[in-house]
């Protein structure tokens, strides 16, 4: 290793004053600096932070976006979820395969260009999408891609790319994004118009014990998908012992057709650090952490700008809005392609500089969490709410939606629809009335909650969205006629057994097995039995894994079974024989075949 | 907070102390919990899940859980039983487990396992993966064919040895244990008499050079089912 | 004509020890002949099937397109399939190979292994030859098993045990001794 790249890597972990903790920034800047995360710099890494060099490669080998192989100059990661499915990434596909002379996984031999498959990155309403980097490209077509390719290899810099500039802040000069906020239609919490820093000036003038209390009597649930009462949360966290305590944004939108995040972290960042702002006045907190995902690097500069100016107010920092003795700072930890840290415990092992493997629980976060201390982790979404709940009063709150569920929910809407976007709507409002609005109302199927959520029939398009019938973080996917619902789950499976972090049995292997067992379906070599196995598997795999991506990740399978059974049972066929329609004998025999150079003479082709 | 915490399993009165798990006071308590990556010499981990039991209706790894009072813990129904089951398949099938010409047979922790649950084949594909071995260290052996990632190496090392040889690599099915040198097993300062080799429940590490020093047939758990020690406890207890 | 309940065995990738096993029954086998009757089997030489069987025993997975067809035609005369041993069960010692390509394996026994005297420098590819398949099969993959007798080879009383119990249209409960996998 060269001494100068040596050097550089002191320097890095210097930065973050040689904290293991930070781990995370400092493979970050390491990559970006040196391309990819060579054996040298693994060691070079461990050397500066002085900690086992398989402690850092543990991490490194962990997240989707770390490569320990040399990569082209150019990453480009085409989105392969099931919504990009539907609008054609195939064709755009091909269409780089063609032009780069490369499959995915591989880098083209001028090292300009590497080839990446990668999960959902939050751009369902403007699919096809890519990141090329940590640039996003949407609304993808075999023509633009070529475009977008030939203009790189031309030039050799993004910013040379012709693109249109999206809506709202996507223009702002530190965003200079192509995406666009689709955000079509307003509610009365997250994005009606607010006097800013009014709900922390509200909050900081009653007790912290009076905050948590408002916040209770808002009867707030998380907006992650799990619905955990905040105000509660919050005081768990208040009451128990520890030094420090932290107050840690999720901000890792990762569940596939989930996108309403974005869209706050672009055009409403300020109401999401004013609520964490106010929680961490309210649980006696210091220190703030926004975990932004990696797929939604493109937004850090301008994110740190807002947080730069909050500082400059007075809003962070040393006796925040003039109450003395209150100190808060909010810090960016961002990800690195990993979908698993979207689940609370992960991403504070993700913070921490560790892999992101969920924790042990008990204990909770809210008794130790981040570094051991008590902490809260909470929503963008939750955020937001807690900020007009401390403005317009919690009884103003409460009253929107329905009991069990108050206020409004953004829905990330996409899919088979005629507007996809952002939909802020009250609590309570029906998935027929949704898909009117949308413009699906000739949908087949709604997946509900994103991959971990369920496939909802049309018998059940008269229910409610809210936690008590239907459950969703926000993610409504959208699939019309002639769309096959078996298709789709094995779509969601594809991208559990991408990203389970393979921490437990049941979820490691289950997820694959799953799978296999849908392909069955799919390729017609399915029998009664298979049924009832598929049942058992899902049952295995939900009831025994560690965490909530393993307790959800048979959904897809579980939920069209019970929804589309009838599609599962066309598809079955009783076995008479006996033998077992998977073995398939010629392609056994292609092998042989080509190394002998003769045809089975048993065999017919 | 009382010392003595009062609960039952599987109806049975069973008595823990405060901060204990429920393994640990299944264990002392003479009832055997099926386990394959905890071990009492170690930080629990929760991993492999077979531990699994319903704490008041709740699945719960009795490894992680600590006890708590009235609770009801059910252990050996025949719901827990088969998804205990699927879970041990899972591993065979996952792995290379060739138990025929296995050092470990008959000492095998997933392989006695298999036997107490009457596993006669895993109804699962199996998956023959390609994985690697490793001979780089002058005394041990590494096999990753037969590895079921519990992490026992990566605590023992660090708890028990005061090393830190081991740690996982990659993720999903890409997860391996890696070693703290990127050329080996034999590159780090691991020992032959560190506790890591011995506490391997599978035939993943193991000792070179002293290959079936006890015949099959006259093994840890050829006639006996694994968790009978801890149940003769009970027995004895009564 | 017998009108006892017949029983075909066989070996496919295997090595013959599962039947020898079988044999270890010792004098149990004059019980088992006054039980039933051998069809298809080793043990008689009889080479194809001339009725219908109750049981098919089956020695060793599937390495080639012989093994496949002979397990095909077992499930096609019997009743109940039982898979025999380790290798109809996993693959056995043969689906070592699965770990390594094809063309590296039949190399290594043809042309380059340290012990090869090949002055052709060919694999062999004789038409008589059966080809061989890409992985070994354990038998469940390639045709339904009703029974799996798992061991190296399994123990003398496990397959007397299963035996019968399928004859009495009994359950087969085998004691903790009796499943192994070694």
């Amino acid at each position: 290793m060269k001494q100068e790249d040596k050097t550089l890597i002191q320097d890095i972990c210097a930065r973050f004053n040689r904290d293991r903790t930070r781990m995370m920034d400092v493979l970050i800047e390491a990559q970006r600096a040196l391309g990819y995360l060579s054996s040298d710099v693994i060691d070079a890494i461990a050397e500066a932070l002085a900690i086992a060099r398989v402690e850092v490669e543990s991490a490194a080998s962990f997240y989707a976006f770390f490569s320990q192989k040399p990569r082209g100059k150019f990453v480009i990661r085409l989105c392969n979820d099931i919504i990009d499915k539907l609008k054609g990434v195939d064709r755009v596909a091909s269409a780089l395969r063609e032009q780069l002379g490369i499959d995915f996984g591989q880098t083209t031999d001028d090292d300009l260009f590497s080839l990446e498959w990668t999960s959902c990155i939050g751009m369902c309403d403007q699919a096809p999408a890519a990141l090329i980097n940590d640039k996003i490209v949407t609304r993808l077509s075999s023509d633009s891609i070529r475009e977008i390719v030939r203009s790189l290899k031309e030039h050799g810099d993004f910013s040379k790319l012709k693109l249109a500039l999206g809506s709202g802040n996507n223009s702002h000069p530190l965003v200079r994004s192509v995406v666009d906020n689709n955000l079509l239609q307003r509610g009365a919490v997250i994005f009606a118009p607010s006097e800013p820093s009014q709900a922390l000036g509200k909050a900081l003038a009653m007790s912290p014990t009076e905050v948590i209390r408002s916040i209770k009597t808002s009867r707030l649930r998380g907006r992650g998908g799990a619905g955990f009462p905040t105000g509660m949360k919050w005081e768990f966290a208040r009451n128990a012992t520890g030094d420090a305590r932290y107050v840690l944004c999720n901000a890792d939108e990762g569940e596939p057709g989930t996108f309403k995040d974005r869209v706050i972290l672009t055009e409403a960042a300020d109401l999401m650090f004013e609520g964490m702002t106010i929680a961490g006045y309210a649980i006696g907190s210091e220190q703030g952490i926004l975990y932004l995902r990696g797929e939604y690097a493109y937004l850090r500069a301008f994110l740190e700008d807002v947080l730069a100016q909050r500082r400059s107010k007075g809003l962070l920092g040393d006796n925040v809005g003039g109450k003395a003795g209150f100190n808060f700072d909010i810090r960016i930890q961002l990800g690195a392609g990993a979908y698993i840290c979207g689940e609370e415990t992960a991403l504070i092992s993700s913070c921490e500089g560790l892999r992101g493997d969920p924790k042990t629980r008990p204990p909770f976060p809210a008794q130790k969490g981040y570094l051991d201390m008590p902490s809260i982790v909470n929503n963008v979404e939750t955020f937001c709410c807690v900020t007009r709940i401390l403005d317009k009063g919690a009884g103003w709150f409460a009253a929107i939606g329905t009991t069990g569920s108050a206020g409004t929910k953004l829905f990330s809407v996409s899919g088979d629809c005629e507007r996809p976007g952002v939909y802020e709507l009250a609590f309570g409002v029906t998935l027929a009335e949704l898909l009117k609005i949308v413009g699906a109302e000739d949908a087949i199927a709604v997946q509900v909650g994103g991959a971990s959520g369920r496939m909802v029939n049309p018998s059940e398009y008269g229910k409610k969205l809210c936690f008590d019938e239907l459950a969703t973080g926000g993610s409504i996917m959208v699939f019309g006629p002639g769309r096959d619902v078996i298709k789709v789950a094995r779509a969601f499976m594809e991208f559990f057994c991408e990203e389970s972090c393979g921490y437990c049995t049941p979820c490691r292997v289950g997820n694959r097995l799953l799978k296999q067992g849908l392909e069955r379906f799919i390729r017609g070599m399915a029998e009664p039995s298979d049924i009832e196995y598929l049942e058992q598997l899902g049952k295995t795999v939900k009831t025994m894994s560690r965490c909530g991506l393993g307790q959800t990740s048979a959904n897809p399978v579980l939920s069209t079974l019970q929804s589309f059974r009838s599609e599962y049972e066309r598809r079955v066929v009783k076995n008479t024989s006996g033998l077992q329609p998977s073995f398939d004998i010629v392609k056994a025999l292609r092998d042989s075949e080509t190394i002998v150079k003769r045809k089975s003479v048993h065999v017919g082709h | 907070m009382s010392a003595t915490i009062h609960f039952t399993i599987d109806g049975v009165e069973v008595t823990g102390k405060a901060g204990q798990t429920i393994l640990q006071a299944a264990s002392e308590a003479g009832i055997y919990i099926p386990r394959l990556c905890a071990h009492k010499d170690l930080t629990p981990h929760g991993s492999c899940r077979v531990c699994t039991v319903m704490v008041n209706g709740r699945p719960q790894a009795a490894c992680t859980q600590p006890v708590s009072d009235g609770a009801i813990v059910e252990n050996e129904t025949a719901e827990i039983k088969e998804l205990r089951r699927n879970l041990v398949e899972m591993l065979f099938v996952e792995g290379n487990h060739y138990c025929m010409f296995c050092e470990k047979s008959g000492n095998c922790e997933l392989q006695a396992l298999a036997y107490r649950l009457g596993i006669q084949a895993p109804r699962y594909p199996y998956f023959f993966p390609q994985r690697a071995l490793d001979a780089t260290h002058p005394d041990i052996f590494i096999d990753h064919n037969r590895c079921i990632l519990c992490g026992r190496c990566v605590r023992a090392s660090k708890e028990l040895d005061g090393k830190n040889v081991f740690q996982f690599i990659g993720r999903g099915a890409h997860k391996r244990v890696g070693f703290n040198a990127p050329d080996g097993l034999g590159h780090t300062d691991a020992a032959v008499s560190d506790r890591f080799v011995s506490i391997c429940p599978v035939g993943a590490i193991l000792k070179k050079r002293v290959g079936y020093a006890i015949p099959v047939g006259q093994r840890l758990f050829d006639k006996r089912p694994i968790g009978s020690e801890i149940e003769a406890r009970r027995a004895k207890g009564k | 004509m017998s009108t006892k309940p017949k029983v075909a065995t066989t070996s496919l990738a295997g090595c013959f020890g599962c039947h020898m096993s079988l044999l270890d029954i010792d004098d149990r086998i004059l019980k088992l002949i006054e039980l039933v009757d051998f069809n298809k089997s080793p043990i008689n030489d009889i080479k194809k099937f001339t009725d219908r069987c109750l049981v098919g025993i089956i020695e060793g997975g599937c390495s080639n397109e012989e093994n496949v067809h002979v397990l095909q035609d077992f499930r096609k005369h019997c009743d109940v399939i039982i898979a025999l041993g380790d290798c109809a069960t996993m693959g056995g010692l043969p689906a070592m190979r699965n770990h390594v390509p094809l063309k590296e394996c039949l190399e290594e026994a043809y042309l380059k292994g340290p012990t090869v005297y090949n002055p052709g420098g060919k694999v062999p590819g004789d038409a008589e030859l059966p080809l061989i398949l890409d992985k070994v099969y354990p038998c469940q993959e390639v045709v339904k098993v009703d029974l799996f007798l798992p061991g190296c080879p399994p123990p003398a009383d496990t397959i007397w045990q299963a035996l019968v119990a399928l004859l009495n249209n009994k359950p087969l409960e085998l004691p903790y001794e009796l499943i192994k996998y070694d």
